[in-house]
């Protein structure tokens, strides 16, 4: 039997990503990072700024994320999100322009809780990243 | 009567708009196309996302504690409205169709004694609006700078509506867009956001049992906000696919128009042109029959 799956990635403006011989995905949930394998049960999952990976036969792939959504239900897998990346084109200037955007916003003074501790997230992650 | 020198004039004239009509015709058809398929790509995306909350929604226990944006603010004194029309002219009754809507929908709230504010995306809006409705209009946003539509824009909506929703500005939200069902037809829409009404879907939604990391309570309220933006974005590509069909059989019927216009003066120009000869010819007989 196999041990694959489906796993759509969409944006608000077209789907991103479709890919059916996922073997595991690992998502940065927003208690932790999350692998999830066939068979799951169903879920759904509030992601906060890291990296997705996508393990299949077809080859690896890894996404930076900002925020999103992700349902697992069926074997299916669907990943809700705005603001997603590709690492194999993601280059340096991107990289510095994102992580300018995110230390703005940590330095704003009136910043909830909540989302300092979610852009400080945003700036550990995208200065990993390299 | 029009002599023939302006006639010729007047068929050039239409025939050189009959010429402009038919371009934006052919452009409005291309744009068109992309924007149905911009709108398509774009379903799958808000379809989940209603999904999503929908389980969500079902699964909350304490309905007393569920986010404002979800129950609503207990009262229903303050309306909303959220305006979506076009930013460019010449194409039909697109603009009007929607400003009509939202006009009945403003006489209901003021019948009623409730308190409006509104809206306006796009310039034609405000244009048609302001007149009537000067004091109500709080915010005038308009997208001419952005080529395409995109979800930035959307976001920036669906952000300033939820700061003002926090501040207690107001306790419904409605929107009212074009939906595109076909080139011909558009219906006018008015879809309430806030408090969401999930009562349209419900009977397509299983019973899932969902796991949620976190609770559903953390999940929903960082959806809320989310699907805001979603919902608007979604009125937005639909309305840009509405407006480029309606520009499309505006701009057809115009071409027709003139061409039916060309066929009459022509048939005018030649009349004309038949009588001076006939006249002249009278007048040459006439003349050598008296010598």
């Amino acid at each position: 039997m196999s041990e694959e799956f489906k796993v759509e990635i969409l944006n608000p403006e077209r789907s991103f990503l479709v890919k059916e011989d996922v073997s595991e995905v690992v998502v940065p949930a927003f208690e932790g990072e999350m692998g999830i394998l066939k068979d799951h049960i169903s879920i759904i999952l509030f992601l906060k700024p890291g990296i997705i990976k996508i393990l299949s036969k077809s080859g690896d792939e890894n996404f930076y994320v900002e925020d999103g959504i992700v349902e697992f239900k069926n074997n299916n897998l669907s990943i809700l999100t705005s603001s997603i990346f590709n690492l194999n084109d993601f280059d340096k200037t991107k990289q510095q322009e994102l992580l300018k955007q995110a230390e703005e916003e940590a330095s704003k003074p009136e910043i909830n809780d909540q989302s300092k501790y979610l852009v400080d997230q945003k700036i550990d992650v995208l200065k990993s990243i390299n | 009567m029009a002599t023939l020198d302006d006639l010729k004039k007047r068929i050039a004239s239409v025939k050189s708009t009959q010429k402009i009509t038919k371009a934006m015709k052919m452009v409005a058809a291309a744009k068109l196309r992309r924007a149905q398929e911009n709108a398509e790509k774009g379903r799958p995306y808000s379809e989940k996302m209603n999904n999503i909350i929908l389980n969500l929604s079902n699964g909350i226990s304490d309905k007393e504690n569920a986010p404002k944006l979800l129950s609503g603010t207990g009262q229903e004194k303050v309306h909303l409205c959220i305006v979506l029309t076009s930013d460019r002219g010449l194409c039909g009754g697109f603009n009007t169709n929607i400003i009509k809507k939202a006009k009945a929908y403003f006489q209901k709230i003021s019948n009623e004694g409730k308190t409006l504010k509104i809206i306006t995306v796009g310039s034609k809006g405000y244009d048609q609006l302001k007149r009537a409705h000067k004091n109500d209009i709080v915010e005038r946003i308009s997208f001419k700078d952005s080529k395409t539509i995109n979800y930035l824009d959307a976001e920036k909506v669906g952000k300033m509506i939820i700061e003002n929703f926090e501040k207690e500005e107001f306790d419904v939200c409605t929107i009212f867009y074009n939906k595109f069902k076909n080139v011909i037809t558009q219906i006018p829409q008015e879809q309430q956001i806030i408090p969401l009404k999930t009562s349209e879907v419900e009977e397509n939604s299983s019973e899932d049992n969902y796991e949620f990391e976190p609770d559903e309570d953390e999940i929903l309220s960082n959806l809320l906000p989310k699907n805001i933006s979603t919902q608007i974005f979604k009125a937005m590509l639909e309305n840009s696919a509405s407006e480029q069909g309606s520009r499309m059989s505006a701009m057809d019927n115009a071409t027709r128009n003139a061409g039916e216009m060309v066929d009459k003066l022509t048939i005018e120009y030649n009349r004309s042109r038949q009588a001076a000869i006939t006249k002249e010819l009278i007048e040459i007989i006439s003349g050598a029959e008296s010598l």
